[in-house]
C-alpha cells in the first residue's frame, strides 16, 4: 500500500502553517478556513477554521475529523471545541468531515484514526481552534458595540457586555466575526474553569443510536445503487483461475458477473440476489503457495523461531551473565492465535465512479487512503474523490484497511453504477486481517530472596507494520515495534533484561488489532510477572508494588485497583482473583478480575473487575467509563474464546456459532476508576483491553494452582 | 411474488423471492436501514425486529412466512424516541458504535412487553442471543431495569462516585 502523503498534498488550506507539506507532522497546527467544495458556507456565516461552522441562524456545526466507531469522538472532540468556544452544548450539531489535508492527524500525517490517538492528537489543537473563534467573536462584538474587549465576554452562544448586559448570539455576530484577523497564541482554560471537560457527559450521538437513523455505511442509499457480493479464494493469497458466470447470472436479479482483483463480484438489484448469485457462481481458484498450510505447522514454526535470538527490542544490563549466576531459573513458553476482528458491521462500502469524479461511503478509519483508491481506481484527481465517512459499526483496527474499499471501486467502475459491496459474515472472519498469533519463551533469573535479577524474552511474531506499510517501514532491521509493544517496555525494576523479536511469517494476513502488539504480550509478561512471585512464595500484587518503585503511573492504577478491590481482604470460599498492571498508548490501567472456577465442568465464570485508569486529564468520563468496560469485554472474550485456526490454508471458524463472542449472560460486573491527573489526556479506546486476559489467568491460577499459558483458556486448564 | 403485511402500521406489498430473508426486504426493498445484518444466521441479534408483537430474527425469516403479519421495527417502536427502552437507552447513555443496538432495544421491548419487572435472569434469558461487540451490556442491563422503572439514579456510572470522591 502506498502510503506516501505527499502525494496527497493538496488543496491549500494552510495560508500560514508549513506543516502540511510533510508526511509526519509533530506538534500542532490550525488549520484555516476550510475550501468552499468541501464544506459550502452560507453568505455571512463564520467558518474561522476547519472544525466551526456558525451561520446567521445561530446553527453551530462542529466537524468531526476522526471517524466514530464506538470510542465517542463525536462527543468527546465536540466537548473539547464547545468548550473554549463557548457555545450552547445543547445546541451543537456535528457532521463528519471530508477527506482533506486540514484534517491530517498531527501525529501520524494522515486523516485517520487509530492507535487511540484521537484526544492525544486532537484536544490541543481543537481547544486552540474553539478559543480562537471565541475571541474572534468577542472582537466583533466590541468592534459592534464600540467598546474595549475587556468589557465583553462569551457564554453559551453569546457574547454579553458586562457593562451593559447587553447580549449579541453567536449568529448575529457571524459576518463581522468572520472579518476579524485570528488571534495567535490565546490562553486555554484552567481545568478547574472547564463547565464541559472532565464532566460526565453524555453523548451526542445516542438518540440517533436508538431509533435506527444512525447512519452507517451499509445503509448508503445513493440513486441508482446495485448491489454486490464477492467471491474471494478461501486460501490465503489464492487467485481467481477462471470462472462460469453461467449459473450466477441465471438467478433473480442478478444484472453483472465481473472479475476484480480480489475475486469475482455479482452484482444484483438487492443484497440478497447478490448473495443467493454468488452462491450459484462457479469459480475454479488456483490456491497458491498457502495451499497446505494449517495451525500445527505454524506453531511448529514458531517454536523453532523463538529458539534463535532474534533481533534485540530492548538491551539492559548483561541478561546472560545474571541468568548463569541466579540463584533459580524460571522458564516458560507463552503462546496465542490468530484473532479476528468480527467488527458488529461487517465490511462494506459504497462507490459511485462517474466521468467527472467519485463518490465513496464508507464506513472507514482511514479517510486519506480511501481517497488514494479511489483516485487511484478510477483515474482521477483526488479532489474529484468525496469521501463521506459515515458511522462505523465498530472498527477494532478492521477499518484501517482498503481491501473492502478496492472491492466497490472497481466494481462501479466496471459496471459503470454505483456499488454497495457487502461482506456476508463468513468472508468477514474468513478473509480479515488477523491479530497476529503470537509465541514468546521467556527465561528469568532469581536471586535468593526470590526477587528477579535477569528477565529474558524471545517472542515470534507475524510484523504488522510489514504487511501494511511494506517491508522498509521496519525502522530497525527486522524489528516491529508493534509486535514488542508491552513486552519490551515491561516497567518493573530488573538489573538484567533482554527481549528478542523473531520476525515470523507463516502466511496469514496480520493487521491492527484493538490494542495491538499489547494485547498478547500483557497476557504473556502479566502472567509470567505473576509465576516469578509465585515462586518467590509472594504476594503477586505486593511483589509488583516492589519492582514499580520507579514506575509512579503503573503503581498509581496498581494500588487504585487494588485498593478498590479490596485486595487485602480475603476472597469468599470459591471465589479468586488476580491482578494485571499494563500502559498501552501512553494509558495505564490495572485490573482486578474475581472468578469462579467449576472443575468439573472445566469452565470459569468472571464475576467482577475492577479496573483503575490513568489516562491522563479526562475529557469525558462517561466514555472513559465505556471504553474500559468495552476493552475489558473485547480481550475477555478473546480470553475465554477467541481461535482463529487454520486448515489447508483456509480459516475454519466461519461465524459466531464457532468464533463467538461474550453474551450479557456471560458478562461481569465491571467498576471503573480513574486516577485524577493534570497530564496531557491520552486515549482510552485500546488500553482496557491487554490487563484482563493475565488478571483472569492469574486468578484461575489462584483457583487451580495451573498456570495458563495459552489462549484462549480451556476446559483443560481448569480441571 | 406478491405478499401484504403491514410495516409499522402501514400496509407493504412487495415482489419478491418468497425465500428472500425479511431482513433485505425491510433493508432494501422498503429502505428502512435500521434492522441491521450481522450474521445472517439468527446468531447475533443484530436484525431483531417484532412480527405480531413477538422478537424475531429477521435474516432468518422468509418474507413469505410473514405474509398478513404486522411487523414492528425500531423506526417503528415509536413515534418520537420515547418508547420507554429507548429513553432509558438515552438516559444510560448506551451505545457506543451503536450498530447492534436496534436489535437490543427490540428485543428488551419485547421482554418488557411480557415481563414487566424482569430480573437479571430474565434479562440474561432474553438477551443472550444479541451480541454487543462494544460491550455494552452492563450498561445495556441497567437500561432494561430503569426502563421497568426500577432505577431512578442520574447516572449510571461507578466512575460518578469515584470522581466525585476524587474532589473533581
Amino acid at each position: 500500500m502506498e502510503l506516501s502523503t505527499a502525494k496527497v498534498h493538496r488543496r491549500e488550506f494552510l495560508k500560514n502553517s508549513a506543516a502540511g507539506a510533510t508526511g509526519l507532522v509533530l506538534g500542532f497546527y490550525l488549520p484555516q478556513r476550510a475550501s468552499a467544495e468541501l464544506a459550502p458556507v452560507a453568505a455571512g456565516a463564520f467558518a474561522p477554521n476547519a472544525w466551526i461552522r456558525i451561520t446567521p441562524d445561530d446553527t453551530i456545526t462542529l466537524v468531526i475529523d476522526k471517524s466514530e466507531m464506538g470510542q465517542g469522538v463525536v462527543t468527546s472532540l465536540s466537548m473539547l471545541l464547545a468548550e473554549e468556544l463557548e457555545c450552547d452544548w445543547t445546541k451543537v450539531r456535528t457532521e463528519f468531515a471530508p477527506a482533506d489535508k486540514a484534517y491530517f492527524n498531527p501525529i501520524f500525517g494522515m486523516q485517520g484514526t487509530g492507535g487511540s490517538m484521537s484526544i492525544r492528537a486532537s484536544w490541543k489543537p481543537l481547544s486552540q481552534a474553539g478559543a480562537s473563534a471565541r475571541e474572534m467573536l468577542i472582537e466583533a462584538a466590541a468592534q459592534k458595540w464600540g467598546v474595549d474587549k475587556s468589557a465583553c465576554r462569551a457564554e453559551n452562544g453569546a457574547v454579553i457586555n458586562t457593562r451593559t448586559k447587553t447580549r449579541a448570539s453567536y449568529g448575529s455576530l457571524a459576518a463581522a466575526a468572520a472579518k476579524m484577523a485570528p488571534p495567535k497564541d490565546v490562553p486555554l482554560k484552567d481545568p478547574q474553569s472547564c463547565k464541559l471537560v472532565g464532566k460526565p457527559t453524555k453523548r451526542l450521538d445516542t438518540p440517533l443510536k436508538t431509533n435506527g437513523r444512525a447512519q452507517f455505511g451499509i445503509d448508503a442509499r445513493p440513486p441508482g445503487m446495485l448491489h454486490a457480493v464477492v467471491a474471494r479464494c478461501p486460501v490465503f493469497g489464492g487467485k481467481v483461475a477462471s470462472f462460469d458466470a453461467t449459473k450466477a447470472q441465471g438467478k433473480p436479479g442478478v444484472k453483472h458477473v465481473v472479475q476484480i482483483s480480489s475475486g469475482v463480484a455479482v452484482v444484483a438489484d438487492n443484497t440478497w440476489n447478490a448473495m443467493e448469485g454468488c452462491r450459484a457462481l462457479d469459480v475454479k481458484w488456483d490456491e497458491g503457495p498457502n495451499a497446505n498450510l494449517n495451525s500445527a505447522a505454524i506453531t511448529k514454526l514458531f517454536a523453532e523461531r523463538a529458539e534463535q535470538p532474534g533481533v534485540e527490542a530492548r538491551k539492559e544490563g548483561d541478561a546472560a551473565s545474571a541468568l548463569s549466576s541466579a540463584a533459580k531459573r524460571i522458564e516458560a513458553v507463552y503462546e496465542v492465535p490468530y484473532l479476528a476482528h468480527a467488527t458488529m458491521e461487517p465490511m462494506n462500502c459504497t462507490a459511485h465512479i462517474r466521468s467527472d469524479g467519485v463518490d465513496v461511503w464508507v464506513p472507514t478509519q482511514f479517510q486519506t487512503t480511501t481517497e488514494m483508491s479511489a483516485a487511484k481506481i478510477s483515474g482521477l484527481k483526488p479532489e474529484q474523490v468525496h469521501v463521506h465517512t459515515t458511522y462505523l459499526g465498530t472498527g477494532f483496527g478492521r477499518r484501517a484497511e482498503q481491501d473492502f474499499v478496492l472491492e466497490a471501486l472497481e466494481t462501479s467502475k466496471a459496471v459503470g453504477a454505483p456499488i454497495q459491496v457487502t461482506w456476508s459474515r463468513e468472508d468477514d472472519m474468513q478473509h480479515d486481517f488477523y491479530r497476529p498469533a503470537s509465541y514468546c519463551r521467556f527465561t528469568a533469573g532469581v536471586g535468593a530472596d526470590g526477587m528477579p535479577v535477569a528477565w529474558t524474552n524471545r517472542i515470534a511474531c507475524p510484523s504488522i507494520f510489514s504487511r501494511f506499510f511494506g517491508p522498509e517501514s521496519l525502522k530497525t532491521k527486522g524489528l516491529d515495534n508493534s509486535s514488542v509493544e508491552g513486552a519490551a517496555d515491561i516497567p518493573y525494576s530488573i538489573p538484567n533484561i533482554l527481549v528478542n523479536y523473531q520476525l515470523t511469517e507463516p502466511g496469514v494476513p496480520v493487521g491492527f488489532w484493538r490494542s495491538v502488539g499489547s494485547s498478547q504480550n500483557a497476557f504473556f509478561t502479566e502472567s509470567f510477572v505473576d509465576e516469578l512471585a509465585g515462586a518467590a512464595g509472594k504476594d503477586p500484587y505486593e511483589f509488583r508494588r516492589q519492582l514499580l518503585q520507579k514506575s509512579p503511573r503503573h503503581l498509581g492504577v496498581l494500588e487504585l485497583a487494588a485498593t478498590k478491590a479490596g485486595w487485602a481482604t480475603p476472597m469468599p470460599a470459591g471465589r479468586f482473583r488476580g491482578i494485571a498492571v499494563a500502559k498501552a498508548f501512553d494509558t495505564y490501567v490495572a485490573q482486578v478480575a474475581e472468578i469462579t472456577v467449576d472443575r468439573k465442568e472445566g469452565s470459569l465464570r468472571v464475576h467482577r473487575v475492577v479496573c483503575a485508569v490513568d489516562c491522563g486529564r479526562v475529557v469525558n468520563p462517561l466514555t472513559v467509563e465505556a471504553q474500559m468496560q468495552g476493552g475489558i469485554v473485547y480481550g475477555l472474550t478473546a480470553a475465554l474464546k477467541g481461535e482463529i485456526t487454520i486448515d489447508r490454508g483456509r480459516v475454519q471458524q466461519s461465524n459466531f456459532n464457532n468464533y463467538d463472542m461474550l453474551r450479557i449472560n456471560e458478562m461481569p460486573h465491571i467498576e471503573v476508576h480513574i486516577v485524577p491527573s493534570t497530564e496531557s489526556p491520552t486515549g482510552c479506546g485500546e488500553p482496557g483491553v491487554p490487563p484482563i486476559a493475565p488478571a483472569v489467568c492469574n486468578a484461575a491460577f489462584a483457583a487451580t494452582g495451573k498456570r495458563i499459558r495459552r489462549l484462549p483458556i480451556r476446559g483443560e486448564d481448569l480441571t | 411474488m406478491s405478499i401484504s403485511f403491514t410495516v409499522n402500521g402501514k400496509p407493504q406489498t412487495v415482489d419478491v423471492s418468497p425465500q428472500m430473508p425479511l431482513l433485505w426486504v425491510l433493508r432494501d426493498t422498503l429502505a428502512l436501514t435500521g434492522t441491521k445484518f450481522g450474521c445472517g444466521m439468527a446468531l447475533c441479534g443484530a436484525c431483531t425486529v417484532h412480527i405480531n408483537g413477538e422478537a424475531a430474527r429477521s435474516c432468518v425469516t422468509q418474507v413469505s412466512s410473514v405474509a398478513g403479519k404486522k411487523i414492528t421495527t425500531i423506526e417503528g417502536l415509536s413515534a418520537n424516541n420515547n418508547h420507554p427502552v429507548q429513553q432509558a437507552w438515552i438516559e444510560v447513555d448506551v451505545p457506543q458504535c451503536g450498530y447492534c443496538q436496534s436489535g437490543q432495544i427490540m428485543q428488551a421491548a419485547a421482554l418488557l412487553a411480557k415481563k414487566p419487572n424482569p430480573n437479571d435472569a430474565d434479562i440474561d434469558e432474553a438477551m443472550a442471543g444479541n451480541i454487543c461487540r462494544c460491550g455494552t451490556y452492563q450498561r445495556i442491563r441497567e437500561a432494561i431495569h430503569r426502563a421497568a422503572g426500577q432505577h431512578t439514579a442520574a447516572l449510571p456510572s461507578s466512575v460518578t462516585a469515584s470522581l466525585a470522591s476524587a474532589g473533581r
